[in-house]
Parts: C-alpha cells; structure tokens; sequence
C-alpha cells in the first residue's frame, strides 16, 4: 500500500513538469470503475463488432503501449482503458489477448503485468543479448551504466542495503549524488525517483528512523530484465574472480531460470 | 567494494549489453511527423484514405517493399517465408532503436541476426526479410520503408508510422507553435529551388507566426533539436530535409505540396537537393547524386529530357565509405 501512494505521488509530481498535452494528465485513480468484462459479455460485444475495428483497436493499444514504455514508466490499465479502448472496454479481454499475441510474434516483447493489484503493466524484451556483436551500434542511455552497479551492489549485499553503501560507492566512482552529474544529471532523483518508478529499484524508508533512513532493493522490472548470472559474471572479471566463488550468489543466479527471458523466445 | 571499482564505467563501457534489454530506454514508435496535419490531407488528397479513427497513408510510392504483382505459385512460397523468427524480431528491435539505418547497416545487421539466431541468410533477399516484417507490421500502421539519401546517393532503411492517432500525436514532444515553425521550415525547403533554407529566412518568417510567437534564442533552440531528432540536417546555416525526415513524409509532402513538389527525373522520387534544367520549357530536377551517377564518363552533358546542355558542375560518384551523415 504504501508503494502506491508512493508510486501515484511521484506520478502527479512528474506530470506538473511536463505538459505532453491532455492524455498525459492522468486522474488519481480511476481504475475501480472499471470492471473486467465476462467472458459471455466479452462474446457478445465481439458480435456487434466487425473484425475490422477490433484489428484496429487492437492497432492502437499496441502503439499506446510502445510509445508510452519509452519512458519505462509502468502503464496503467486505468489510463489505457480511458485513453484508447474507451467505447470498447466490454471486449478489453480480447484486445489485450490480441495485443499480447502481436508483441510476442511481431515484436519479440513480452506484455507483463507486473502489478496485479493495481493493474500495471510493462513490456519486457524476449530476445537475448547478444554481446557487443551487433554491427549497429544502438544508442544506450548511460544511466543504465550508474543503474547496473547499484544493482550489483544490492545483489552482491544479500538483496537489499542501506542507502548510505550506495551513496558512498557511486562517490568512489566519482559520481556525488549531491552534485549535478554531467552525464546522469541529479543523481539522486534519478537514483531515487526514476529509477523507483521505473520499477528498476525499491527505495523504501526504514521504519522508526529520525533522521528517516532508506533501503534499495530490486524492483519487479529488474528482476525481469536483469540477470543475475551476468552481473556475477561482470563482477568475476571486475575483480579477477571465479565467479563460483561467491557461492551464495552464484547459488541465487543460477537456481531462478530467469522466468521471461530469452530462454522461451525460441519455443515459438 | 574495492578501489577496483573506480574503473567500473570504463568497464561498463567495453562490456555492454548487460541488461537483458538492448533496446534500452530509447526505443521509440517512430511519432507521426510533427508537422503533418492529416486530417486535412485526407481531405484534400485521395490517396489517403480514413479507417475508423485512425489515419493511414498510403504505402509511399517510393518504398521499394511493395511488390504487389506476384503469382499464384510466388504466393505459395511468400507463404512460407512470411513467418517471422526471432532474426526478423532482432531486426526490427534494432530498427526501433535507431529509426534508420543505412543499406551497408541493414545488410550487415541481416546477417548478425540470421546468424544469431541460426537461420538461413541469402545475401541479396534483405528486401524479401524486411516484406515479411512489413507484412506483420502492416496492421499496427507501421513499415520499414527504403529510400535515398540527396546527400550521398546511398540507400537507407527508416522504420515508419503512418498513423496519426491521438496516441502518436502525443509522442511528438514539439508544442504548438513549436510544429508551426517546423512547417515554416518545410514550406522554405519545398518551395527554394536548391533544397535549403538557411536560418536568417527561417529566423525572419518567425514574424508571421499564427501560434505563440518564438524568440530568436528559442528559434535557435528549436532548430537544433529538428537536427538533435534527425527531423532537419544542418551545414553552414542551412538547413535541409534529413534523409529520415523525407522517407518519413514523402507521401505527405507529395500531398501537402502538389504544386510545388517536383520529383527527380532520374529516379522519380521526391527531390530538394538537386539540380535543374536550365531550359525554362524544361526545368526538370535531378538529385544530385543521381546527376554523379547519370553523367559520369560522358563528356558532354545533356539534359536527358530536353537534349539542352546541362550547365551544372557535375559532382563526383562517392563510395558508400561516408557513414556518417544521413
Ligand atoms: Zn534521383
Ligand atoms: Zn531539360
């Protein structure tokens, strides 16, 4: 509970800031006066409907969910429903059936629901990297960089630390959360509040502390996006280390077989 | 953590791709031009036709990916070539991140991702690869779509959309007056004779904005992130259409400008950067990397329409080494 109130907050705080236009100015939460369509009324609506316009329907949620996943903000079935499948919510089962199809057969993306609650999902990528062979050089944002090694630092320390570890490590690699970083900007906000409601990291307070103290942990895209066995094995070359050597860790890496990933995108 | 860490972004840096994504946070839904108002030109041109709430153009008639005249028997093994694997996925995650890509690019990312991902890779069937990507990509209003570029001649690669919905309307980042500026610009470079418009007359038509009025400095801004979002390119104060930006609009632009709007004579698409007949009862263009191509190694000019001498200076054939500009 206290992660959405969290979570809506900074949504609000991030709005005022920017001024996209109508679509972006979300209602607190509208979402409760939406229920799910059975599956008689989903048939029934399917009828009135010709192939066509459910096709094109389907067209749109798929353009809505790449645009609005550039910003790797979580998007909310609330603002889905209100912004495009409006009229057509009786048959959002079927739409959302058709555009999960689509990102998995065309897109090699995986639609997720990562908050089952509140009904937000994200797109995950299916396909495997592939290291430094590609011949087209993407463009990478390099806060992925500064998030890889907080990651590393939360996964090597058990799971989760306290924020002090993570401000005093980004300082011995020159990066002071305090000051404006040339490449990352504010680091603390991006640290603290981008990467949170990315859902890359959970940046919680610890209960009863005066002055309030906070601790990182992984967030559920992270688990979905990351692999461990990768950053066990970065951390095995950054210290000339077999990375079997932590034991724990590598326990923990190779137990879980990362759920979404790559392994299940040659099964289709 | 030991000092070792203190290298660790250099690290970082040799060894990339370590997250699982590598189509990391800038992948983008190539957004609808931001100048194109397609309501309007679904009016005023034919070709493009309204399908329920969203607006499609036509395919561009320039887009080498529309092989429309096929047999039955071509059909039959279009069939089976129309399945798309995860090499036809790669491929298109690479093309939304970088929205274009250069034929050298494509044919070399072809390759990577057949051989990614064990299938079989024909050399000359890239443009048979990207059908079958079209094909799937067709209903959410979206295609891989060829073109040249008027500076160096070569071919290139531009993931497209030719939707305009309130859902792509809203991912253009420009404001109002922000996409008025931007068609100013548009209507400079259509209607010079050479392609360019240079940044005292854009400056200066600034004066008969309708929306909010920019300040020089904001101007300034403004046309710097056209260049930044390879909408515009940009070479000693003027300003030109981006190769993206022509494979993008050219249906547009062959409907927003019919008049103005002249096509090369050589290769029949859309030409700014070009030369032109001096014959005033002529007057066709040429790109100029067609004009290289057309005349090299003959020794007196003539324009291929008229039969008049062709007085231009005629530039060099280049090698497909630059790979920088697009
Ligand atoms: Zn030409
Ligand atoms: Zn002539």
């Amino acid at each position: 509970m206290t992660q959405r109130k969290r979570l809506s907050a900074t949504q609000s705080s991030s709005q005022s800031r920017r001024q996209t236009g109508s679509l972006l100015a979300q209602e607190e939460d509208d979402d409760s006066t939406f229920t799910q369509p059975s599956s008689t009324q989903v048939q029934r609506g399917l009828e009135k409907l010709t192939p066509a316009q459910v096709d094109q329907k389907t067209a749109e949620v798929v353009q809505y969910f790449l645009v609005k996943d550039q910003k790797k903000i979580p998007i909310r079935r609330a603002d889905l429903v209100k912004h495009v499948v409006k009229e057509y919510r009786n048959i959002y089962p079927e739409i959302m059936k058709r555009a999960v199809r689509i990102f998995d057969q065309v897109f090699g993306l995986k639609l997720v629901e990562i908050d089952t609650k509140n009904h937000m999902y994200i797109l995950v990528n299916k396909l495997e990297t592939v290291e430094g062979a590609s011949p087209i050089n993407s463009p990478t944002n390099p806060k992925m960089g500064l998030l890889f090694v907080i990651l590393s630092v939360i996964f090597m320390k058990g799971g989760v630390v306290r924020e002090n570890l993570i401000w005093n490590t980004l300082k011995k690699l020159r990066v002071d959360p305090a000051e404006k970083h040339e490449e990352f900007g504010d680091v603390k906000r991006v640290v603290t509040d981008e990467f949170v409601r990315q859902r890359y990291l959970e940046y919680v307070r610890i209960p009863h502390t005066e002055p309030p103290e906070h601790e990182f942990r992984w967030g559920q895209r992270a688990d979905m996006e990351v692999s461990k066995a990768k950053i066990l094995e970065f951390m095995g070359q950054l210290h000339e280390q077999d990375p079997q050597s932590w034991s724990q860790q590598y326990r923990e890496a190779h137990s879980t077989p990362s759920s979404t990933q790559a392994s299940t995108s040659s099964q289709r | 953590m030991s000092s070792v860490t203190i290298h660790c972004f250099e690290f970082l840096k040799k060894y990339r791709c370590l997250l699982y994504s590598p189509i990391d946070c800038k992948y983008r839904v190539p957004s609808a031009a931001p100048h194109v108002d397609l309501l309007q030109v679904a009016v005023i041109h034919p070709t493009l036709q309204t399908t329920g709430s969203l607006k499609r153009a036509e395919e561009g008639r320039g887009g080498g990916n529309s092989r429309k005249a096929r047999s039955v028997s071509d059909e039959l093994s279009r069939d089976m070539s129309q399945q798309m694997g995860d090499s036809h996925r790669r491929f298109l995650q690479t093309m939304m991140a970088n929205g274009i890509v250069d034929e050298q690019g494509a044919r070399a990312l072809y390759q990577h991702c057949c051989e990614t991902h064990s299938t079989q890779c024909t050399p000359d069937k890239l443009d048979d690869f990207i059908d079958t990507i079209n094909s799937r990509l067709q209903p959410m209003f979206m295609q891989i779509r060829k073109g040249m570029s008027e500076d160096n001649g070569q071919q290139y690669y531009a993931l497209v959309n030719m939707a305009e919905t309130n859902v792509t309307r809203m991912s253009s980042d420009y404001a109002d007056n922000e996409l008025e500026l931007f068609r100013k610009t548009m209507d400079l470079i259509v209607g010079s004779e050479n392609g360019k418009a240079s940044s005292t007359d854009i400056l200066n038509s600034t004066d008969t904005m309708t929306a909010k009025k920019l300040k020089k400095s904001e101007t300034e801004h403004l046309l710097n992130r056209f260049v930044n979002d390879k909408w515009l390119n940009e070479k000693r104060g003027e300003y030109t259409l981006s190769t993206r930006c022509i494979i993008e609009m050219e249906p547009y632009i062959r409907a927003m400008y019919q008049d103005q709007v002249k096509v090369c004579h050589i290769c029949r698409n859309i030409a700014f950067q070009c030369q032109i007949c001096e014959n005033p009862a002529c007057g066709i263009k040429i790109h100029n990397p067609c004009v290289a191509r057309y005349f090299k190694g003959r020794s007196e000019p003539r324009c291929p329409a008229c039969d008049d001498f062709w007085p231009h200076e005629i530039p060099e054939v280049r090698r497909p080494q630059s790979r920088s500009r697009r």
